[in-house]
């Protein structure tokens, strides 16, 4: 109802009349942001940590070199015996085994996603603090609902795209912003049973990180 | 306008509701149990945290800004929500939200609805109001089935079904999902609701939400969530309603940065939930068609009016304030008769409804600050309380019953000038009379009935809150703020 918008912003504005000046942005701009924005590792400490963190959540990590990689991707798959893998939409050339044959993203409708074995994105950014990936789902990413129905996810990490705290992560999304985001930290989990922390609700219930280096 | 906070409207007094649960000693053996292991868990994850301090002062700064500037941050979300394809609806009370939502349901041609835990929805009695006009609601999130199967009522913001153990669980699971065989390890209850809801995500074309943050810069929302059910109603419907507190929203995309390192290790004492999802309005080829937000007030702009209680709004639903209130631990979340509970419900509920209803919840504390020392955003939970205390005396000035009269006596303490503080001074050489062998067994006015049920320990020499950060680190715990 657009009476109820008008009301409820005129008891807001009622409710609100100690509040004295109503500079918005330079109020906003004076708030104090005493938290660390940057982190302090070297690189090698850093990818580290970020390893140590994705393992802490029961993410598989393992590290490679570019040239490595589609060889690394074969093995990972073959490990667990997955044949019916769905590659995502636009992932760049070469890095996928090509000796394997996979689902194109386009091609697989929801029943596919449902059924196959796993899945290979890459993304967007990852931070070594809380042992997250972040996907914008463009190209290469996949549309969200790929990387959630299938029980196996492996994602790829370039090392430069890791940073060491949450702040540098979100300032690197910036430009970003109104994609469809989605923060990944180790595999689905709940603890809502005795606190028992059990993986793999509804989500992946096996989170794959390659990290090229 | 009716404000409802869940069934608050018939809830017993707190000090009359506690009394059952406090005879349940599976309850509160649940209730310790849960809010033992993550404690444990969040010091853990907040000592690492160098920062944790400087994070709570801009959290709390930034918050009190946006709700210094509300009108105007809502205004900003609605058009940037707007231009990203969303429509947002305003609702003044529980009954309006509840309307827009069923109408919006019916308008889809829908007659069912996957659901993400949201508190909001619970207090404005959703799923109730759905189910009067046909539309089947179904909770996805772990603990909010086990509530919806077992007909039972949520006991914490968190994890609401942490007043069931395992056995308890499959004895619902067992009877509601006909599965006479499952077994009782926190693995089969898991792997029976992935089954059982497997495919509702994948039929059900309407799903419904909260939300954790509404982006006034970006028009995003913010979904913090474990399981990944939260991903499921979020992508996969093609129409997707999310309910909000208009106290909700969050000036900036970069302040995202605060609160996600504040929320989970607050909330579940990890470092990052394993899912956070944002969007915006809609994305064409991924998700929902359709994205509708509704801006609920019930109540908040009352609060807002409020300048002494105004920081309520500020809260960002972690519940480590109820994990470390001695009060909560002892009697779980369904004392407080409301979707609210702990501390945070405590002030929060009678504020919600005009402190015409809830009146004996600004008393169920003992004023000991474990709530202040662990919120995220430094909501001087102790201070509103004793505010509201003052303001329940104030406004039953008519009411001759002596308990009113004995409030009406402990408010002249509690709003003097230097309030926390005096009344904790004053509170330590009033007590004498009331003391019995280092117990305090009569409190007058309404605590008397908390009392009478819960030998208190006596204050002095120390502060409760010393007392209990003493008796914390000799059970092995350590002080976690
Ligand atoms: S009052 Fe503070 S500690 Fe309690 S739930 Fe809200 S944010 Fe968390």
């Amino acid at each position: 109802m657009p009476e109820t918008r008008e009301e409820i912003l005129a008891r807001i504005r009622s409710a609100l009349r100690d509040a004295g000046d109503r500079e918005v942005a330079a109020e906003r701009a004076a708030i104090a942001r005493g938290y660390i924005r940057s982190g302090h590792l070297g690189p090698e400490a850093r990818l580290h940590l970020f390893m140590d963190r994705l393992r802490d959540y029961d993410a598989h990590v393992v590290e490679t070199s570019a040239d490595s990689l589609p060889r690394t991707i074969a093995a990972l798959l073959a490990e667990h015996n997955q044949k019916k893998v769905i590659a995502a939409a636009g992932l760049p050339e070469g890095l996928l085994p090509g000796e394997l044959s996979f689902i194109p993203e386009k091609q697989a409708d929801i029943q596919d996603l449902n059924d196959c074995d796993g899945i290979v994105t890459i993304c967007t950014s990852a931070i070594a603090a809380t042992g997250t990936i972040v996907l914008t789902h463009g190209p290469g990413e996949g549309r969200r609902r790929l990387t959630l129905l299938p029980d196996r996810h492996l994602c790829v990490v370039r090392a430069e795209q890791v940073v060491e705290t949450v702040p540098e992560a979100i300032e690197r999304l910036g430009g970003l912003a109104t994609h469809p985001l989605t923060f990944i930290s180790g595999p689905s989990a709940t603890a809502d049973i005795e606190m028992t922390r059990i993986r793999g609700v509804h989500g992946p219930r096996f989170l794959e990180v390659v990290l090229v280096r | 306008m009716t404000i409802r906070v869940g069934e608050s409207a018939e809830a017993p007094p707190f000090q009359k509701a506690a009394l059952p649960l406090l005879e349940d000693p599976q309850l509160r053996k649940n209730v310790r149990h849960a809010t033992d292991v993550i404690q444990r868990k969040r010091g853990l994850v907040v000592a690492e945290q160098t920062d944790w301090q400087e994070l709570r002062n801009a959290a709390s700064a930034i918050k009190a800004h946006t709700l210094r500037h509300l009108d105007h941050y809502l205004v900003q979300f609605e058009r940037a929500c707007t231009a990203g394809g969303g429509q947002v609806h305003w609702a003044a009370d529980a009954d309006e939200a509840n309307r827009i939502i069923a109408g919006l349901v019916k308008q889809y041609g829908g007659n069912e609805v996957i659901k993400i835990k949201t508190m909001t929805s619970d207090e404005t009695g959703l799923n109730e109001a759905l189910e009067r006009d046909g539309i089947r609601a179904h909770e996805t999130d772990l603990a909010e089935l086990i509530i919806q199967l077992g007909r039972d009522r949520p006991s914490h913001i968190v994890v609401p079904a942490l007043h069931k153990n395992r056995s308890q669980v499959r004895e619902i699971f067992r009877e509601r999902m006909h599965l006479p065989e499952l077994g009782d390890q926190p693995e089969d209850l898991t792997a029976a609701a992935r089954h059982y809801l497997r495919e509702k995500f994948l039929n059900v074309k309407i799903g419904v939400c909260g939300a954790n943050f509404l982006v006034a810069e970006t028009g995003s929302v913010c979904i913090v969530e474990s399981e990944g059910n939260g991903r499921m109603c979020l992508t996969l419907p093609d129409v997707l309603i999310s309910l909000a507190g208009i106290e909700k929203v969050i000036p900036l995309f970069q302040d995202l940065e605060v609160f996600l390192q504040l929320l989970p290790r607050s909330a579940t004492g990890e470092r990052m939930n394993p899912y956070n999802s944002l969007w915006t309005g809609v994305h064409p080829g991924d998700g929902p068609k359709h994205f509708h937000v509704v801006l609920l007030d019930n109540g908040r702009t009352g609060i807002l009016a409020d300048a002494e209680a105004r920081q309520t709004l500020q809260c960002i639903r972690c519940a480590a304030c109820l994990n470390a209130c001695p009060v909560y631990r002892q009697t779980g979340g369904h004392a407080y008769g409301s979707s609210y509970s702990g501390p945070i419900g405590a002030i929060v509920t009678p504020q919600l409804l005009n402190m015409r209803q809830g009146q004996t919840l600004p008393y169920a504390s003992s004023l000991c600050g474990a709530c202040y020392e662990v919120c995220p955003v430094r909501i001087n939970i102790p201070e509103v309380l004793i505010h509201l205390r003052g303001r329940v005396v104030r406004e039953q000035k008519s009411t001759l019953d002596p308990e009113a009269l004995a409030m009406k006596a402990a408010a002249a303490i509690f709003t003097s000038r230097t309030r926390f503080e005096a009344a904790q001074r004053l509170g330590r050489l009033g007590q004498a009379p009331m003391v019995s062998k280092g117990w305090m067994r009569n409190l007058p006015g309404m605590l008397g009935n908390w009392t009478r049920v819960r030998d208190l320990r006596a204050l002095p020499p120390q502060t409760f809150r010393e007392w209990w950060k003493a008796r914390e680190k000799a059970a092995g715990k350590g002080s976690h703020a």
